[in-house]
């Protein structure tokens, strides 16, 4: 039954001739693996809202667009056409080494890569899997521990290129790492399943930006899985910034392990694509261990917008704080599935999550379900959600003192959004957040 | 009492040529034969002289039964039921009845004591002392006569069916369908009894219907069938369950519940569940898959749960309110404990449907021993539903390192002017707060039997004052041993 | 009364008393003075039982017993009363219904009859209106919502009403305006007795004041650094403890 219909994908029937184009086809372990993948893939077939991890999001409109793969013999299909200057992304005046990715190919010659301190690797993740695919053997599905997951088996099937950054033991990087992915499809909608792998070890630090965006309109799907390890002491900061096309589908998971004392922040901002997915497992795997996670979310039209995320408390004294936070115009649509998990001799863990939502129209839904799974008693948990309109007395006070209603609002969700970058330690980001901001709400 | 006088010609009538599986010794002896197939469901009826349309009606929901699955996204673990290996029908009456407390089980008796439950009513609760019973019915009569000059009708819903069909048959499963739910439509072919409720236009009952008088009118069964229905402007408050636990061989319960409260109605249904909860290792205990469902069907009508759960070795309920009615309200108060290899998987369902509806989920899951006790609840605001409001509330108590703690909250909101929040906590119990209280001179077993009552006080205010009193005696009794 | 000799008290490993003596007999009032950190609470914690206090060496004899096999209960129930530096606030748990269960579980111990309700509430009316706690208070939860000054002053009304043999004040003085600071010293003081001990553990000279001390001991750097008669706590006063604390921090 493993066939187009179970999958829904077109060109699944395909994988033997696609596979054959793929770097590392050469190398057995990498053969094997893409076909044991790929067979996991047929098997489970796309999620259903059946599966309880999918039950507020579809995936069914992927099931009709008709997806051919981004890539063929190494080469990228698709034109970049009208790309807002890279250099807009960011503020300006931040240095930083930029990697870019067109329908999920490394693109050297659009890159910037400045001099990297001793003891880091940074690179196309491609070019590696062809030409030393062993190196890469300790590194690939090391943060993984997602058990049935049919989208992370589709990429590890199809994975073509992606990044692959490695920091020695105790080594800072200063300048932030700018990964962008360029979608570009036209008449034909596209597929890719871009791959990163993500070391720091030991006592290392870096700090990380993502930017997804689009050159021209069109339909793609994005299907991109983060590995990310996080040695004992080290420190990563990992910001994204989803501006998809409106008619793209950004399905993404990042799998996170954290070790001893080491640190993971991310923020997640999410403003672009029709049918948009985060999902985040995180492993508090070492004492002292921390994970911070923030997302914003802004949804109009028909946006469906997806955060799911999973921590786990595997050790004790570790600490989690989540907050996500979005604004639903139109027909938006949000969902936030949180889960905090406790494992059994986790115990002094503290796990804090909290999600909101404002609504300004009558056809806007917000899903919710944070979860706590508690198997240690020593524990502080807790979530907190709220849906509903900006504070009608808040709203009040402000026209009282002679602000316009329009102006009222917008200050309101904007101060709603705002603190979301106060936990922020990147002045960058938070300047770009509240850019994203004002831009959407420009748009009322 | 139901089911009392029948004879073989009404069965053969019913059943027709289905006669061949021996059905007529068995009538004689008042009980089905082991397992549940179409016979079965119609030999109950018959039992109860059922009308023909009841009668299809526990059919269609059979056939369905027997093509569905049973749940299984519960967090809950228990070897698979064999629905063939038991008995759906066994006469009440014929029970033997122990002759004096002697008889009972002494464990049972202690906490009889422990409860502060006079002889008498220990007697009467575990079924002794045939005058005590007879007395009982005669005070039940006599409430029943203050309850028919108000045009009030409680009754078992068997005499229900018999002297009232036309509102059985306009209100039953109008709530919970019988194709609701594995549990509900097993429930819906082979219901034995249950109560009915029903109180008039505009009249206040003017006292607490419990299942403390009616325990003797009619036996629980294991699938029990509860209908209330507050018609317009009237008021009702029921409990349910006695703080007793109600020992019984059979292992599996699966009521069904519903609620109707029309405009300005209001319906509270208070429940204190102590059954038993298994041994401290694990063995024994009731399996309780209940389906309680208020319908808040009129403007103004309110619906409110509180229960306290501390029995059953398995609970997987959720009472629940659907919000039809502008202005209506739902309210949902809740305590979970369990102690040893107890598991819960409870909650509630708030659904949002008409203007300016409310609701309040207050739940305290207390866990202890190895048990594992999860919350678990939707809060569904629909695009009609403007102007809803909903609060939640969810705080959960670990007694131990071996027990776990879940919540899983559901929050679905389709309408901007609704206004939903939802907290939830985890923690262990306090060790100031103990060490204070041991300060005091308090044990520890008190000192965390007062500090849990502190905790659940917010749900124990919400039940009727007598029952209050035996609740928060309840949860120390069942903490019991969870501290060392 | 109370023997304590060369007691070591560790907590998470971290040594805080190392070799405390003390000794207090009926009818006296000790006051335990030093700065803050030294080891005072400690000190009340050990007697009253708390978990995670470990003594690792010497001991302690109450009522010529060796209290270190006791629980808190039982201590509690022996005579020992604590009144904590921070009373814990328990949510849910009526200040009235509280009392009354732990003054029947003391009563009960001693082989008293357990007080009814009404029995109760008059006897908490006396010792209430001593100290000027009013009624409305003793219907909420137990110390939540309540002042600084509220709880000190629950404290020691729960005092008056368990009787104890032995109670020790942990800085039941810190944080009472002048007034009630004078409500909770006439409240001791009328609980003073011949069989029965107190050590008052305290920062300023000025609750000595009103409750006139037998005996004033330094606690410095986990040992008793000077003992002395009541006028040690005036000169404590006027000259700080910086010397005392200084001195036995370098020789330990
Ligand atoms: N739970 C604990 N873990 C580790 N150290 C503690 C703990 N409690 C108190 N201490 C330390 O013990 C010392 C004495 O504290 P304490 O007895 O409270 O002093 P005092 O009451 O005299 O101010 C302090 O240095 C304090 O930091
Ligand atoms: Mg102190």
């Amino acid at each position: 039954m493993a066939s187009e219909t179970t999958t829904g994908l077109p060109y699944a029937d395909r994988f033997a001739a696609i596979a054959a184009t793929l770097p590392g086809q050469s190398v057995p372990w990498l053969r094997e693996l893409r076909e044991d993948s790929f067979a996991r893939f047929a098997q489970l077939g796309l999620p259903t809202p059946r599966v309880e991890q999918w039950k507020y999001t579809n995936l069914h409109p992927l099931t009709k667009a008709g997806f051919e793969p981004a890539v063929v013999n190494g080469q990228g299909r698709g034109q970049i056409k009208a790309l807002q200057p890279l250099s807009s992304l960011l503020p300006a005046e931040e240095p930083a080494h930029r990697l870019v990715f067109v329908n999920g190919l490394f693109r050297r010659d659009l890159s910037e890569i400045g001099a990297l301190p001793e003891g880091v690797r940074l690179d196309g993740l491609g070019e590696a899997l062809a030409s030393e695919a062993e190196s890469l053997a300790p590194m690939l599905g090391r943060a993984v521990r997602s058990g049935d997951n049919a989208l992370l088996a589709l990429n590890t099937a199809l994975m073509a290129d992606g990044c692959i950054l490695r920091i020695g033991r105790g080594v800072s990087i200063d300048a932030p790492i700018h990964l962008v992915f360029v979608g570009a499809a036209e008449e034909t909608a596209l597929a890719f399943h871009p791959r990163n792998l993500i070391v720091a070890e030991r006592d290392s630090r870096a700090v990380i930006f993502e930017s997804h965006v689009a050159s021209n309109g069109g339909v793609y799907w994005s299907n991109p899985v983060t590995e990310v390890t996080v040695e004992d002491g080290a420190e990563i900061q990992h910001y994204k910034f989803q501006d998809e096309s409106l008619d793209a589908f950004h399905i993404a998971l990042t799998e996170v392990e954290i070790g001893e004392r080491g640190r993971y922040h991310s923020f997640v901002m999410t403003s672009g694509g029709r049918l948009s997915r985060q999902e985040i497992r995180a492993v508090l795997d070492g004492k002292g261990a921390e994970c911070r996670l923030t997302g914003g979310y802004l949804a109009r039209g028909k946006q469906h917008v997806d955060n799911t995320t999973e921590i786990v408390h595997a050790k004790p004294h570790t600490t989690s704080k989540e907050v996500y936070k979005g604004v639903l115009d139109e027909q938006g649509r949000a969902v936030f599935q949180g889960k905090i998990i406790v494992e059994k001799d986790a115990q002094k863990s503290d796990g804090h999550q909290l999600n909101r939502t404002l609504l300004l129209s009558d056809r806007a839904e917000i899903d919710t379900k944070p979860e706590l799974e508690i198997y240690a008693d020593d524990v502080k948990c807790s979530h907190g959600a709220t849906a509903g309109e900006l504070e009608e007395s808040a709203l009040f006070y402000l026209r009282a003192r002679g602000i316009d209603e329009t102006a009222a609002r917008r200050m309101l969700i904007e101060a709603f959004l705002g603190d979301l970058g106060e936990d922020l330690a990147s002045a960058t980001v938070k300047a770009a957040l509240q850019r994203r901001v004002s831009n959407w709400l420009a748009a009322i | 009492m139901a089911a009392s006088v029948d004879t073989a010609e009404t069965v053969q009538s019913i059943a027709g040529d289905k006669y061949k599986y021996g059905f007529i010794t068995d009538i004689e002896s008042e009980t089905a034969p082991r397992g549940l197939n179409e016979d079965t469901v119609r030999f109950i009826s018959a039992k109860k002289n059922e009308p023909e349309w009841l009668l299809e009606w526990r059919l269609k929901a059979f056939r369905l039964w027997t093509g569905m699955t049973e749940p299984s996204w519960s967090k809950l673990g228990y070897p698979p039921i064999d629905y063939q290996d038991a008995y759906y029908y066994s006469a009440p009456k014929r029970k033997e009845a122990p002759k004096s407390l002697d008889e009972i089980d002494p464990e049972l008796l202690k906490t009889y004591e422990k409860l502060g439950i006079p002889l008498r009513e220990q007697e009467m609760l575990a079924g002794v002392a045939v005058d005590a019973v007879f007395d009982s019915v005669s005070v039940a009569t006599t409430f029943r006569k203050k309850l028919e000059e108000k045009g009030i009708i409680f009754c078992s819903i068997s005499e229900a069916v018999q002297n009232h069909p036309e509102l059985v048959k306009k209100y039953l499963g109008s709530v919970v369908p019988y194709s609701d739910n594995f549990f509900a439509t097993l429930n819906s072919a082979v219901f034995t009894d249950g109560s009915f409720v029903y109180v008039p236009e505009g009249v206040r009952c003017p006292m607490e219907l419990s299942t403390y008088f009616r325990i003797n009118a009619a036996q629980t069964g294991q699938f029990e069938r509860t209908l209330i229905i507050a018609d317009k402007g009237s008021y009702v408050s029921y409990l349910e369950g006695c703080t007793a636990p109600m020992r019984d061989e059979n292992q599996l319960h699966a009521a069904v519940v519903e609620l109707i409260a029309l405009d300005d109605a209001e319906i509270k249904y208070s429940t204190v569940q102590n059954w038993y909860p298994g041994d401290e290792n694990g063995k024994g205990g009731i399996y309780n898959f209940v389906t309680k469902r208020g319908a808040c069907r009129g403007r103004n009508s309110q619906i409110s749960w509180t229960q306290v759960e501390t029995g059953s070795a398995i609970t997987w309920k959720y009472p629940s309110c659907i919000l039809q009615g502008e202005n209506s309200v739902g309210k949902f108060y809740s305590i979970a404990i369990t102690n040893n290899y107890q598991q819960a998987d409870t909650g509630t369902k708030m659904i949002h449907i008409g203007k300016n509806t409310r609701s309040t989920i207050v739940s305290k899951g207390i866990s202890a021993g190895k048990a594992q006790n999860t919350y678990r609840g939707l809060v569904k605001i629909l695009p009609g539903a403007a102007n809803a409001r909903n609060h939640t509330q969810c705080d959960s108590l670990l007694i131990g390192d071996k027990c776990g703690a879940h919540t899983v909250p559901y929050i679905e909101t389709r309408n901007r002017t609704a206004r939903v929040e939802h907290e939830a906590t985890t923690s262990k119990i306090d060790a100031d707060q103990l060490f204070y209280c041991m300060q005091r001179g308090l044990s520890a077993e008190d000192s965390v039997s007062l500090i849990v009552n502190g905790f659940c006080k917010q749900v124990l205010q919400e039940l009727p004052m007598e029952f209050a009193v035996e609740a928060q005696k309840l949860v120390g009794i069942s903490l019991e041993g969870s501290v060392g | 009364m109370l023997e304590v000799k060369n007691l070591h008290v560790t907590v998470d490993g971290q040594p805080i008393l190392k070799g405390l003596d003390l000794s207090v007999g009926a009818g006296e009032v000790h006051a335990i003075m030093g700065p803050n950190g030294s080891g005072k609470s400690t000190l009340a914690y050990v007697l009253a039982g708390r978990e995670g206090y470990e003594v690792t060496e010497g001991s302690i004899l109450y009522q010529g017993r060796d209290l270190l096999d006791l629980s808190p209960e039982e201590r509690a129930r022996d005579g020992i009363f604590l009144a904590f530096q921070y009373p814990v606030e328990i949510p849910g748990v009526g200040t009235n219904s509280f009392l009354k269960t732990a003054v029947n579980a003391v009563r009960k111990h001693r082989g008293e009859r357990e007080l009814d309700a009404m029995e109760f509430m008059k006897l908490m009316r006396e010792k209430r209106d001593l100290l000027g706690v009013n009624e409305e208070m003793l219907r909420r939860s137990l110390n939540v919502g309540f002042s600084g000054g509220e709880k000190k002053r629950t404290e020691i009304l729960q005092m008056a009403l368990l009787d104890p043999k032995l109670a020790v004040l942990d800085e039941t003085d810190s944080g009472l305006d002048i007034d009630a600071l004078k409500i909770v010293a006439e409240g001791v003081n009328a609980l003073r007795s011949p069989d029965r001990a107190m050590v008052l553990i305290t920062h300023y000279q000025r609750l000595l004041n009103y409750i006139v001390p037998d005996k004033v001991h330094v606690l410095a750097a986990g040992c008793i650094a000077k003992s002395g008669g009541k006028e040690l706590a005036h000169q404590l006063e006027k000259e700080g403890y910086g010397d005392l604390a200084g001195k036995t921090g370098a020789a330990a």
